[in-house]
């Protein structure tokens, strides 16, 4: 089962959850759930729905405290508080889009360089020398991730006005805005068409050789196992499987977890519907592709 | 937005306009009522003078005869300009017609309001002179011509067909078309103009003693305004503003500096002392209201910190303390007493959104208020002398300046409400320049994210606890400040000035309406609707029963046709019109303008 790679003498450690257990009262969300990703790495997360991968995503950005287990960037222990965790060098995009519909493209990707620039408010007010480089530097980075992204031109557009596929692109210019060490995306590629998947693939390919490390939430199998260097099937809370696509492409668990076939020691099917609930994600997703590229994009 | 093409002629004119009339008549017809309107005023009104601004003199036209003057003028120019005579194209780059007819409705709301007033107040329509019913001919003859003209956009898939829709219809505008280059100096020259001409018009009515004029004007003012945006001169001037934004706000600054000295009588300076303090706390507000989206409904409780600090400091007898501090230090005393007062209520409130932190802060507003009554050495240790306030507070001199004995300067006499509009002048500057700086700046970029999406805001980095605080705390600190000159030009503090709502602005709920009506965000925006939430009161004292009542419904006719407020900002236009075209901004940000704000018209 721990068909993890071997991280080889170049490579690090870049995040390290270890026992990571979510409860919501009674019901067990997330249930001892180790993963390690290494620089220069891109995971996947995969499983059905309700198996828990967003609340997994929230406790490792600090929206929720795990409550149990502990999260760890590059060695050091994570605080539980979202902002530090940004600080720290992790970003994240979200699963239903959550842009600041009525910023600018340019401010969008601006406030996600908050954490990169430390001019306070009396810099702000006084507009002395050190304030206006560091905003042109802050320009300057943010229209490189805007060329990096392809929306360069549309720097003076309200987001809320890019279509969709933009905006899911805005969304990680924003997160790179932080200079992070490891993006996490919550399924990128949700509603779109597959040329876009396809793009958004290349997209992420450039961003890991950016040497930035991804973890990545998605439902299209053949984007996950074209894109991960390892994956890990999670499923009803607790991790089933994890290694390199083919290993985890081939394991029966993930095909019965996700057609539905009882596997050996499967919890009841109630629990499964109670932690789908805790989990309050079930319903902006469907099972399928091609529902959801349906149902998203006109 | 890119839709610039014009149905000037009738040839194109999809649809019937509201009056059916022979197209090559309606624009003569139109020109001809307007001249007639105009003539008109020149002639006697009424027969007695006992009618407010003496409307008996033929050929001098007073009082509301000068407002029906002014707009049939404007009336008569739009008409001409419609012909494309060649000084006036300049006039209509946006709308041809629909500024014409809401003109027309200018002058005929002027002129028939008149002749009601003075029906209703000398008794009877007797009482009206020829020259009333020439006037009133004139008007009712434009406005007819005028809605008689074409569309100016063309008729959609599916005509309106109830008379409203139709009404509305013949009101819409096109964007206005590419301006023509001019040299700086002419635009900085319009601008210079326009804004002398806001001051006069502005101080014209500040001036106005009689409620039948001030509505009159209102009247007029209003429709005029909606008629220069139709024919695209307020989107005009915004640009301009915009490329000439330094220069623009120096004419704005002078142009509030030479009010006093328009003003001969020391009540109406007073107005506009008074008229800045409010706008500057609603400035204040507009920060943590507009940019941080933190509804504050006890807002006003830290102007009466700031108020009551100053006041403690300033040396009356009345004050618990014996101690004098200059004007300088009582300022920075009352700012830091609201920062310290705006962090300790924030601090726990904050961790609250949205409704419940209104709630929270009504509340706190509310607990001040009757703290500070109780602390009157009776029910409390005696601190600020219960419901009699702190009295006589003494005036401020300003290096030797005494701001409370009248000054001649340049053979204009400073009387001492224009020597505290002066000094109150210089707070507001420093408030928004504050207010600019911090909204486009790293903080107030955050500011903007926390109140789009907090959440996501915080997972992007920033601590939206404590730049919710840090909001909170500027908001208050300049609210302080503010109050710090209105404790000394008030001559005393009491409790009942800092309610929640009441008849006399600046209360909470007034602050809040003066962002909301201004327009959330912007700098303009709050000083405009503080402006005038303050003069129509202040001006409609006859109506103090219906104040509320007319408040309300004004409040909600703006949220139906206009919920951006009267000064938008780009973001917010777009937010609530959407034109189906909203991919392409139509003009390119300039690169400083990546803040929050713009200055607006």
């Amino acid at each position: 089962m721990n068909t993890m790679a071997t991280p080889t003498a170049t490579t690090t450690t870049v995040l390290d959850a270890s026992g990571v257990t979510m409860r919501f009262g009674g019901l067990t969300a997330v249930r001892s759930v180790d993963l390690q990703v290494n620089s220069g790495e891109i995971v996947g997360l995969i499983g059905p729905n309700g198996a828990g991968k967003t609340t997994f995503f929230n406790c490792l950005t600090g929206l929720y405290v795990p409550t149990e287990g502990k999260v760890s960037y590059k060695g050091t222990v994570l605080p539980p508080k979202p902002h530090l965790v940004t600080q720290a060098g992790i970003a994240r995009t979200f699963q239903n889009i959550r842009l600041f519909a009525n910023m600018t493209v340019l401010e969008n990707v601006l406030v996600g360089r908050h954490t990169r620039t430390k001019e306070g408010l009396f810099s702000a007010l006084l507009r002395g020398p050190g304030f206006k480089k560091a905003e042109a530097a802050s320009h300057a980075r943010a229209m490189e991730l805007l060329e990096f992204i392809g929306l360069a031109h549309k720097a003076d557009h309200l987001s809320r006005n890019l279509p969709y596929g933009e905006q899911r692109k805005l969304e990680i210019a924003r997160a790179l805005a932080s200079d992070p060490g490891l993006l996490l995306l919550d399924e990128p590629t949700a509603g779109m068409n597959p040329q876009e998947t396809r793009a958004a693939e290349e997209l992420i390919f450039a961003i890991r050789d950016q040497g930035i490390a991804v973890l990545v939430i998605e439902h299209d199998m053949r984007f996950i196992f074209n894109l991960c260097d390892r994956v890990a099937c999670l499923v009803q809370g607790e991790k089933l499987v994890e290694g390199t696509p083919d290993v985890v492409q081939s394991d029966e668990r993930v095909v019965a977890a996700y057609l539905g076939t009882p596997f050996e020691g499967a919890p009841g099917a109630d629990e499964a519907a109670e932690v789908a609930a805790a989990e309050a994600h079930a319903d902006a997703q469907s099972t399928t592709r091609t529902d959801r590229t349906e149902g998203d994009t006109q | 937005m890119t839709n610039t093409t014009k149905t000037t002629g009738t040839d194109s004119a999809t649809e019937q306009p509201l009056v059916p009339l022979p197209p090559a008549a309606a624009r003569p017809l139109t020109l001809a009522g307007s001249a007639i309107a105009l003539v008109g005023t020149f002639l006697a009104w009424t027969w007695s003078s006992e009618f407010p601004g003496d409307l008996t003199v033929t050929g001098y036209p007073g009082g509301l005869q000068n407002v029906t003057l002014a707009v049939s003028v404007l009336t008569l120019l739009f008409t001409l300009s419609g012909y494309g005579i060649k000084g006036l194209r300049w006039l209509t780059p946006g709308g041809t017609n629909s500024p014409v007819r809401l003109l027309a409705l200018a002058t005929l709301g002027a002129t028939g309001f008149t002749m009601g007033a003075i029906s209703v107040v000398l008794g009877g329509l007797v009482n009206l002179d020829p020259g009333a019913w020439i006037s009133g001919i004139g008007s009712l003859l434009a406005a007819v011509g005028a809605f008689a003209l074409p569309h100016d956009v063309a008729g959609e898939d599916t005509p309106a067909t109830s008379f409203w829709g139709r009404l509305r219809h013949s009101l819409k505008a096109p964007a206005p078309r590419a301006p023509q280059q001019l040299p700086a100096w002419a635009e900085i020259l319009t601008l210079a103009g326009t804004v002398a001409l806001g001051l006069a018009v502005f101080a014209y009515g500040v001036d106005i003693e009689d409620p039948e004029l001030f509505i009159g004007f209102l009247i007029a003012i209003g429709f005029a305004f909606s008629g220069f945006a139709k024919a695209g001169l307020l989107r005009r001037l915004a640009q301009l503003a915009a490329t000439h934004r330094r220069v623009a706000m120096l004419a704005a600054l002078v142009a509030a500096i030479c009010f006093p000295f328009t003003q001969t009588n020391d009540q109406y300076a007073l107005i506009g002392a008074q008229v800045l303090i409010f706008a500057t706390v609603a400035l204040g507000l507009n920060v943590v209201v507009g940019l941080a989206g933190l509804l504050d409904l006890g807002y006003v409780a830290f102007l009466g910190v700031g108020a009551y600090s100053a006041a403690l400091v300033s040396g009356t007898a009345s004050s618990a303390l014996d101690v004098e501090f200059p004007f300088w230090a009582a300022a920075l005393v009352g700012a830091a007493a609201s920062l310290i007062f705006g962090v300790i209520i924030g601090a726990p409130t904050l961790r609250l959104r949205g409704d419940y932190l209104a709630i929270v802060t009504l509340g706190f507003g509310e607990i001040f208020r009757i703290t500070v009554q109780n602390l009157n050495g009776n029910t409390g240790p005696d601190v600020t002398n219960g419901s009699n306030g702190i009295t006589n507070v003494p005036d401020i001199t300003v290096f030797g300046f005494d701001l409370g004995q009248p000054h001649d300067i340049l053979g204009f006499s400073l009387t001492r409400s224009s020597n505290y509009f002066l000094l109150m002048l210089l707070f507001t500057i420093v408030v928004v320049l504050v207010f600019r700086r911090s909204a486009q700046s790293r903080i107030g970029r955050a500011w903007v994210a926390i109140r789009e999406d907090e959440t996501a805001a915080t997972a992007m980095g920033i601590n939206g606890f404590r730049l919710k605080l840090m909001a909170f705390a500027l908001g208050a600190c300049l609210a302080g400040f503010a109050g710090s000159v209105q404790a000394h030009l008030g001559y005393s503090v009491t409790p009942e000035q800092y309610q929640f709502a009441g008849s006399v602005p600046p209360n909470s709920a007034f602050l809040l309406a003066a962002v909301i009506l201004g327009g959330m965000g912007t700098i303009a925006g709050p000083l405009i609707g503080a402006a005038l939430l303050y003069l129509i009161p202040a001006k409609l004292a006859f109506m103090q029963d219906y104040q509320l009542v007319l408040f309300g419904l004004a409040l909600i006719l703006l949220m139906r046709f206009r919920p951006e407020g009267l000064v938008a900002d780009r973001r917010k236009q777009l937010e609530f019109h959407e034109t189906g075209q909203t991919d392409t901004p139509d003009e390119i940000l300039p690169a400083t303008a990546t803040g929050t704000t713009k200055a607006g018209a």
